[in-house]
């Protein structure tokens, strides 16, 4: 981030005269940076307006002619699964679950009424920060790939491991997970699994957990679709998916799980629409998207 | 599984247990020769054994001489027999599941009952280890669904065990708050957090249904805890999370938002991303931030979820069970905070004392059916149980290993059922003990030091309650040192029990006294004493009668509150009874006049002047305290006075003994004897204007008691019930 500031002083970013609008956490974080070191005034934009309204200004305009919404069909069946799109026209009333580092979750019941609803600490950045511990990875690109080619249930224990199949009386099935990494209790569990199965462990946890967190509030809110949205799930097909079965399996098809095309630009592209010759930053705490 | 330690068969286990455990195994399971009716309940990691065993000990129990052609001026009041009786306990021992295979063969060799035939098991290791456990104990393996295990569990402990309810407060002088039993405890959530977690709906008896879970519980916690820090035991890790700073690890909102978080209305405090803060080359985790990282992410995980489920299902208290939290305060602490920010305050957090026990517990119950445990009342063995440990560092050193290898849980079948007394407004806000121990930290300290230092010439006058009896000293310093143990105990975690009270303390005493047999140290000194006593009684009584009625109510009074001070506590009190204990009575009845005169006063003016105009009182209900000259010269006068004027009398008195204080039988032959000499007991106990009852714990009545109440129970005539609670032992006690 402060390269980023340097940079855009340097190149006399503050000439341009133009306003530059900013949402995201870093907008608060860093604006005091912008300013004195870029002699940069931001425009803060509250981050939760911004993706709401992104969410909803993409849909209504398309991509292309394709809708910017979609649900998986068969989604735990590699061969058979088929992204197909999702008419979100009467979008209201919606859960949004927004999973960056952390995860947010808003309930919008029309274009100027939402509302917070709940979140968690159990989020992207909890998934690759326990991965760079537990593997050495460094990015969350080499995270990903790690997780695509490990065994989860070996890390995992699942209900076969302690039932010896299914779990009736709960009406559990046998390839649910019980314990997220109860099998690394043993000794001899730990030192047997390979640094793939502990990233794709690591990601199946936070995504299970997610979908559970989303699936109550879906409930106790009486919503049922859910979109889900949000860095982690870039490049990760693996946690969309998941998320998708989860929903529709825990909830017996009464829930269903939509996902967007682009996941992290139509936080400001709603801010594009809005100004003449803007330069749009969505500021993470970490990063900037331009 | 890993790492299961082969025990010989022949040794017994013994030495083949490992070396971290400081008990031998038969302190641990005790009373195997007498014990039937197995349950099992294993865990992913841990395994709980129950059973039911019948204690032989003594019980000193009181007679009435038949009197006929016998000395009646020298022989004792009544005879003391000291009597075998069979009681029935339930055990409960919690151990690693890698110390399976060792305590199956050391219960196997030491089990000599051949009617055992099945034990009930459930838990999800009762599939695995099936075959092992029939092998080894020669038992068929019944199997019972675990959820219906851990709900009949908790009922029985919320139905049984005073104080089994806490909840957790960290910034008070109070961490534990123990939670008053209410007669009504459904509905509620019950949260059970063993390697997974199982979240279930009870709304009665019978009727309870699993409505969700997680897979991020204790499993996690362990398995995640030690691939991150290589630590391979559970309560190691607990250790490091209390040491750690998670601000270290985790990314807060204010690290997102640097100050400004009035936009989602957050606090800067909270976590906004679990393990988020991104480690660079050079700087590396510590263990224990990590560890505590581990555990807030758990933590709070599961208190989200938990509220989320109450909120779709409208309740408002929720249970945590299972062994993840342990009493650990950290644990207990995220999770209470975690429940009250995700339910804004509305829903409780609570946790059981016993909480790894719950499926053991249930297990049992279901192979006890035909015996109908249900009936019956049972109590906490303070003797036999662990009580709740702590894993904090600082904690005595014994207890910590104890706690990591095995853990017991005892409880002792009540004579008789208990019931609330049918005349308190709101049994569950009810609280008998005025002082509060765990609250209370220099009362606290006070008088754990007064039983510390009564405690030599207890076991002493335990030793010398039997000297016939060979091995009665040996026993003696048992006890001592048992009772020394458990004041040790109490000193570093006040909250192991319970609410601690000095009842609580006389209570362990008790059990521990019974523990080594000395069902009743005092019995002797108190058959003594109360024959000194029934020789005043008449004399007494002939005064009384001949005062003006004023005078004579003044006198009553006195008499009541200078009976109370003849307590065991004052040394000096013994002496003077050998010599003229009328004397003595005179005598304390004139030092009163100096220390308590006013409250003397008080009393009487209170109680005089009401009751000289208007109609008598109903019933009086008197709980009476001390045996000898208290409840005979100072109490049976007083129920005189009440009985002449028509009022009823209700006598409650201790179902068992305590210090010298007048036991329920004891009672009945005392009244029995003073009928023999006084017209107005005579009639009133035949009629049943008198009755004697007992009363235990808090309080119980008999049904006759009952019936009585209710009969002339009558919100009109509310005031006319006396209620005289005698005992300022309390506080002459040394």
């Amino acid at each position: 981030m402060p390269a980023f500031i340097q940079m855009g002083s340097e190149k006399h970013f503050s000439s341009l005269h133009t306003t530059l609008c900013a949402t995201g956490g870093g907008a608060y974080k860093f604006e005091q940076d912008f300013l004195t070191m870029g002699d940069l005034q931001l425009r803060k934009l509250d981050e939760l307006d911004c993706l709401i309204k992104g969410v909803l200004y993409i849909d209504s305009v398309g991509f292309n002619g394709h809708s910017e919404c979609y649900y998986f069909e068969h989604p735990t069946d590699t061969e058979r699964c088929q992204k197909l799109p999702f008419n979100l026209e009467n979008p209201y009333p919606l859960l949004l679950v927004n999973i960056g580092s952390g995860v947010s979750i808003l309930a919008v019941y029309s274009k100027e009424n939402y509302r917070w609803v709940t979140g968690t600490s159990l989020g992207g950045g909890t998934f690759f920060g326990l991965c760079c511990l537990l593997t050495g990875c460094s990015t969350f690109e080499e995270a990903m790939e790690m997780a695509s080619h490990g065994d989860s249930t070996k890390v995992d224990k699942l209900v076969r491991d302690i039932y010896g199949g299914d779990y009736e009386r709960f009406g559990l099935p046998g390839w649910a997970v019980a314990s997220s990494f109860g099998n690394m209790m043993s000794k001899e569990k730990r030192e047997s699994v390979s640094k793939e199965d502990l990233a794709k462990a690591t990601l199946i946890t936070i995504t299970n957990n997610i979908g559970s967190i989303a699936r109550m509030c879906a409930l106790n809110e009486n919503i049922n679709r859910v979109v889900f949205v949000g860095n982690f799930l870039r490049i990760n097909t693996i946690s969309m998916r998941l998320l998708a079965y989860a929903l529709d399996y825990w909830s017996k098809g009464q829930l269903k799980a939509l996902f967007l095309e682009h996941e992290v630009k139509f936080h400001f592209t709603f801010l594009l629409s809005k100004l003449s010759f803007p330069v749009f930053l969505s500021l993470c705490h970490s990063c900037a998207h331009l | 599984h890993g790492g299961c330690r082969r025990g010989g068969r022949g040794s017994g286990g013994h030495g083949s247990l490992d070396k971290s455990i400081t008990l031998p195994p038969d302190e641990i399971f005790r009373n195997l020769e007498n014990a039937k009716r197995f349950a099992i309940d294993i865990g992913g990691s841990l395994t709980k054994l129950a059973y039911y065993s019948t204690v032989q000990h003594k019980v000193a129990r009181v007679r009435s001489f038949d009197h006929s052609g016998k000395d009646i001026e020298n022989e004792p009041l009544y005879e003391i027999s000291v009597q075998e009786e069979i009681t029935a306990r339930l055990h409960f021992i919690k151990f690693e599941n890698n110390y399976i295979e060792t305590c199956l063969d050391f219960i196997k060799d030491h089990l000599v009952n051949t009617e055992t035939q099945v034990i009930k098991a459930t838990g999800g290791g009762a599939y695995k280890f099936k075959d092992l456990i029939e092998k080894k104990l020669g038992l068929k393996v019944d199997k019972e669904d675990v959820m219906t295990c851990l709900i009949k569990g908790c009922n029985f402990l919320l139905r049984n065990i005073p104080h089994e309810v806490f909840a957790y407060q960290k910034d008070s002088d109070t961490e534990f708050r123990f939670q008053t039993n209410h007669p009504n405890i459904f509905p509620y959530l019950l949260v059970n957090i063993g390697s997974g977690v199982s979240i279930v709906k009870v709304e009665s008896e019978d009727k309870f249904e699993w409505i969700g879970g997680s897979s991020i519980g204790g499993g996690t916690f362990w398995g995640l805890g030690a691939l991150l820090t290589k630590t391979k035991k559970f309560d190691e890790l607990l250790q490091l999370a209390s040491k750690g700073q998670h601000t270290n690890v985790d990314m807060l909102v204010k690290d997102v938002y640097g100050g400004a978080c009035q936009t989602l209305g957050l606090s800067g405090n909270l976590i906004a991303s679990s393990f988020g803060k991104s480690t660079t080359a050079d700087k590396e985790f510590s263990k224990e931030d990590m560890a505590k990282s581990l555990l807030h992410m758990i933590s709070n995980d599961i208190g989200q979820l938990a509220c989320l489920y109450a909120k779709l299902h409208n309740l408002d208290k929720i249970y945590f069970g299972g062994f993840f939290i342990r009493g650990h305060p950290v644990t207990m602490r995220t999770i209470t905070f975690s429940i009250n920010f995700f339910s804004k305050g509305e829903v409780q957090a609570l946790f059981l004392r016993h909480e790894g026990y719950l499926g053991a517990i249930g297990a049992f119950l279901k192979g006890a059916e035909q015996d109908n445990p249900n009936q019956y009342s049972w109590g906490e063995n303070y003797a036999g149980s662990s009580g709740l440990m702590s894993t904090s560092p600082d904690v005595y050193p014994m207890q910590r290993t104890r706690s990591g290898t095995f853990d017991m849980f005892e409880m002792d079948r009540l004579e008789r059922p208990l019931v609330n007394l049918p005349l308190l407004k709101d049994p569950s806000t009810y609280i008998p003990d005025t002082v509060d121990l765990t609250d209370d930290a220099m009362a606290r300290k006070y008088w754990l030091t007064c039983f510390e230092e009564a405690l030599d010439g207890v076991a002493k006058r335990a030793a010398a309650s039997q000297p016939d009896s060979v091995d009665a000293p040996e026993r003696a310093e048992k006890f001592r040192q048992k009772y020394w143990n458990k004041l040790q105990t109490l000193r570093q975690q006040p909250f192991a029990y319970g609410t601690l009270t000095v009842r609580s303390l006389l209570d362990t005493r008790e059990h521990c006294l019974n523990e080594f047999n000395f069902p009743d140290p005092y019995s002797k000194v108190k058959q003594k004493e109360n024959g000194i006593a029934l020789k005043c009684f008449q004399s007494v009584i002939e005064s009384l009668d001949s005062l003006g009625w004023e005078e004579r109510q003044f006198a009553l009074v006195k008499g009541l509150l200078a009976g109370n001070v003849f307590d065991w506590g004052a040394k000096a009190v013994s002496d003077v009874l050998e010599c003229e204990p009328q004397f003595g009575f005179e005598e304390a009845k004139s030092k009163l006049q100096g220390i308590g005169g006013r409250s003397v006063v008080l009393v009487r003016s209170g109680y005089c002047i009401n009751k000289r105009e208007g109609p008598p009182h109903k019933c009086a209900l008197i709980f009476a305290d001390n045996s000898g000259i208290d409840i005979i010269l100072g109490v049976f006068p007083f129920v005189r006075e009440l009985l002449s004027r028509g009022t009823e009398v209700i006598l409650a008195c201790n179902s068992g003994p305590a210090l010298n204080d007048v036991t329920y039988s004891e009672s009945l032959i005392v009244a029995e004897r003073i009928a023999a000499m006084d017209p107005v007991i005579h009639s009133s106990l035949h009629m049943e204007f008198l009755i004697c009852v007992y009363y235990c714990l808090k309080s119980a009545t008999r049904s006759k008691v009952q019936r009585m109440i209710h009969f002339n129970y009558d919100k009109k005539y509310r005031k006319q019930f006396l209620i005289i609670f005698n005992s300022i032992r309390i506080s002459f006690l040394s």
